[in-house]
């Protein structure tokens, strides 16, 4: 008859897993890395000043000072309203005298489409929270991923993010992500 | 009447603690799935700013990471409170950020190199003066694809 195995004490175990617990809780993070993605403009040695080939109207001036105010196209606004007024500037659905000219360009899926020239500049100073730089650059990117939504909804009945990769590049040739950042004020670079 | 009532009583059996290893398995489990290691520690105080037009980055190791803050508590003898750059775990000067894109660059392969992206872990307090000249660097250094690092913002 063969012996019976005593039972493995198992109380241990519980211990031996808290710790490892306890390691792993300490030594990661939750954190997920996400944030708002943007590309700088190719460094150029000598400075083009290319501000005088663009026309007043196709250029969306937004201005924010030292103390976090905000100056668009010469007036005060909010940075609640700007995400309004920079789809309104992109879009320009009544083509409008002072809001940016149009160019017919030939676009896959939708045909000849009138394209915006529209460009919009962000300025700041030094001196400029950038909690409120952030702030503005969202409502801007927001602005255009909005009119791109709607445009991707309005043709495809589809989200933007659910379409093929040359629908969306066909929805972002109509609504370029054109968001030029001026040097700031202050300070000379040579 | 003792004829219901035992002598000593029912003993109440001692409660199993078998299953408790596999609870605590599970949580372990769970946490290791979900968190990722930390590979810096971040000398720099910093409350990330809101957006809500996030994106998140894919793949963790074509990033790099920028740190920009007011130094934590027990560094601010040294190094006063003013916003400082730290580049992994040193703390780093405007000037360093090329050598030290340079040096992320050479260590990934050659063909992940156009996908590195930049992250910059910036506190919200930071003024633009010290954030407009990391990216004169970054332009500087053809690094050109960078995110701001950014919480996500409940929408009202």
């Amino acid at each position: 008859m063969a012996r019976k195995v005593p039972e493995i004490a198992a109380t241990s175990l519980a211990d031996i897993a808290f710790m490892l617990l306890i390691f792993f809780l300490v030594t990661t993070t939750m954190d997920v890395d996400s944030g708002l993605e943007r590309r700088l403009p190719q460094w150029q040695e000598e400075k083009i000043e290319d501000d005088t080939q663009i026309k007043e109207r196709n250029v969306f001036v937004v201005l924010v000072n030292r103390n976090n105010d905000l100056l668009v196209e010469n007036e005060y606004a909010r940075i609640e309203d700007l995400r309004e007024r920079a789809k309104l500037f992109m879009a320009n659905p009544y083509n409008e005298e002072n809001l940016p000219e149009k160019e017919i360009k030939e676009v896959p899926f939708f045909g000849s489409v009138e394209v915006t020239k529209g460009v919009i500049s962000l300025r700041n100073d030094l001196d400029t929270k950038y909690g409120t730089y952030i702030a503005v650059q969202n409502e801007l990117v927001a602005a255009i991923n909005e009119l791109r939504e709607e445009l991707a909804k309005a043709k495809f009945k589809k989200s933007y993010s659910n379409l093929q990769k040359d629908e969306q590049k066909a929805i972002r040739t109509i609504y370029p992500s054109r968001i030029s950042e001026a040097e700031p004020k202050g300070k000379n670079y040579e | 009447m003792s004829k219901f009532r035992k002598k000593g009583g029912k003993e109440l059996p001692p409660i199993s603690t078998a299953s408790l290893p596999d609870i605590v398995f599970m949580l372990l489990f769970f946490f290791m799935v979900s968190t990722t290691m930390r590979e810096v520690t971040v000398n720099v105080s910093q409350k990330l700013p809101n957006a809500t037009e996030l994106s998140k980055l894919e793949k963790k190791s074509l990033v790099s990471y920028i740190y920009v803050g007011e130094p934590k508590k027990q560094f601010q003898a040294t190094f006063g409170k003013a916003p400082r750059i730290q580049l992994n775990d040193q703390w780093a000067n405007v000037g360093d950020i090329q050598d030290y894109i340079i040096a992320e660059r050479e260590a990934r392969d050659e063909a992940d190199q156009k996908f590195m992206i930049t992250s910059l872990k910036i506190d919200e307090n930071t003024k633009m003066g010290i954030v407009s000249d990391i990216k004169q660097e970054l332009r500087k250094s053809a690094a050109l694809h960078i995110n701001y690092s950014s919480r996500k913002k409940v929408e009202r």
